[in-house]
């Protein structure tokens, strides 16, 4: 997995989130709540945001005191000001809507291990400038949202027959309830997984072709 | 705390700016977080009542005011006055337009399939039935054990479930029992849903509990909900 550290531009850090470093479509981090809170669309995109905030929100944290933390102290600290956030949220989301907060039940306390968060912290804010740092975490924090919508909206339609509450089909549609179960959660991904794959292989296969026809020329040569 | 005892040992020259860092942020995130419990506290307790009020309108339907009541030893409710202690039996009584009681609304908790399921009903005393039920709080399966909250078919068995009461009135003639989907045959089965038994049985069970404690009770002292003016 590549960080990139080398001097990129600002809409580069930003970009590389939404696609290239998308955390869990490429990354493959924080898979708790992508399976646990995907089942509709609503919960991924409020589980989304959540998340993003607390990502914006601590790599900028991180990355404006990033001078004065000893190298000893730097996790117990990311998490100390992670949870922080996470809190703030937990109580500004009971605030908006109790029905989201009781939707979303124990997984926006467990935005604190997520592992985005601290991986973005760690590999990126506590070496990067402010604005650099607030970038990435907005760029991430899209491309969570981005994947998470993804899942939910597959499974929402698939499993009630509804996006975002709207009925989709006529009343005899049968849900398929194993998409909205966690089992679902697990086959999405998977078949996400496997589409963005295959994008990427052949966006290579193509960049590379002339290069591809040369070695097949070699392979042929030898046998 | 082996951590900062291990790290005083190693890097002793430190030690000052480790405290500086954990403390100094430890400090100012403590601040942030009170500072955010202070602004949203009236406003999610607003929420709480309001969604308890709308509660107490959906399962009593006619009900357009309602009251709190409490429970004052054995001589029967008085009307709640200040703040409920945690955990205190309350009940809600609705009162149509011109005052007129029209049922009343109380709590039940049950265990559920996956944690405690948590509901308001509406009682009405002239049809002696239940006649509402909302979900407080619940933890069921998305998709399966969650119906108890969408599907009409099962609501359709709380716009009047039977909880008369039996000959020396002390509790209920019948239990309220969950058969299976479409076998009900008297009002005072409920309907179960497919897929969801478990949660459909502890709805009725926790019903079940909650009536024949409550209803023999709230018959006895219904004037006492009345209102006087």
């Amino acid at each position: 997995m590549s960080f990139s550290e080398n001097p990129t531009s600002g809409t580069d850090e930003f970009i590389k989130g939404l696609w290239r470093e998308n955390p869990v479509f490429v990354q493959v981090l924080g898979m708790c709540p992508v399976l646990a809170v995907s089942n509709t669309a609503r919960n991924a995109l409020a589980m989304g945001l959540a998340t993003m905030f607390v990502l914006v929100m601590s790599n900028l944290v991180v990355s404006s005191v990033r001078r004065w933390i000893p190298k000893q102290v730097r996790i117990a600290t990311f998490i100390l000001i992670i949870a922080t956030f996470v809190t703030v949220v937990d109580y500004v989301i009971a605030a908006i809507s109790l029905e989201l907060y009781r939707a979303l039940g124990a997984f926006i306390s467990l935005i604190v291990v997520n592992c985005v968060i601290l991986g973005r912290a760690e590999a990126f804010a506590s070496k990067n400038t402010i604005g650099r740092s607030v970038l990435d975490g907005l760029g991430m924090g899209v491309g969570f949202v981005f994947a998470l919508l993804c899942l939910g909206a597959v499974r929402e339609i698939f499993g009630s027959g509804t996006l975002f509450g709207v009925q989709l089909f006529h009343d005899g549609f049968q849900g398929w309830v194993m998409m909205i179960l966690p089992s679902g959660g697990f086959f999405t991904l998977a078949a996400w997984l496997l589409f963005f794959n295959w994008l990427k292989k052949r966006k290579e296969a193509r960049e590379v072709t002339p290069k591809l026809e040369l070695v097949g020329q070699a392979k042929r040569g030898v046998a | 705390m082996s951590g900062p005892q291990a790290a005083v040992q190693t890097a002793a020259p430190r030690v000052w700016h480790m405290y500086r860092a954990m403390v100094g942020i430890g400090i100012l995130c403590g601040l942030l977080i009170v500072g955010v419990f202070e602004v949203t506290k009236p406003i999610i307790m607003a929420n709480k009542a309001e969604y308890l009020q709308e509660s107490i309108f959906k399962v009593l339907p006619d009900a357009r005011s309602s009251e709190t009541f409490r429970v004052d030893g054995d001589s029967g409710f008085t009307k709640l006055e200040g703040e409920a202690t945690a955990g205190e039996p309350l009940v809600y009584a609705g009162y149509d337009d011109v005052g007129h009681l029209v049922g009343l609304a109380m709590e039940a908790a049950g265990m559920g399939y996956q944690d405690v399921i948590r509901v308001l009903y509406g009682y009405s005393y002239d049809k002696d039935a239940v006649i509402g039920i909302r979900v407080l709080e619940s933890k069921e399966t998305p998709g399966l054990g969650d119906k108890i909250e969408t599907d009409p078919a099962f609501l359709e068995n709380f716009v009047r479930l039977d909880v008369s009461l039996n000959a020396d009135a002390s509790g209920l003639a019948n239990e309220i029992v969950a058969v299976k989907t479409g076998e009900k045959q008297n009002a005072w089965e409920i309907d179960g849903i497919t897929g969801a038994t478990i949660s459909s049985v502890a709805i009725a069970n926790l019903l079940n509990k909650s009536t024949s404690f409550w209803v023999p009770r709230l018959r006895a002292k219904l004037d006492d909900f009345e209102r006087t003016e």
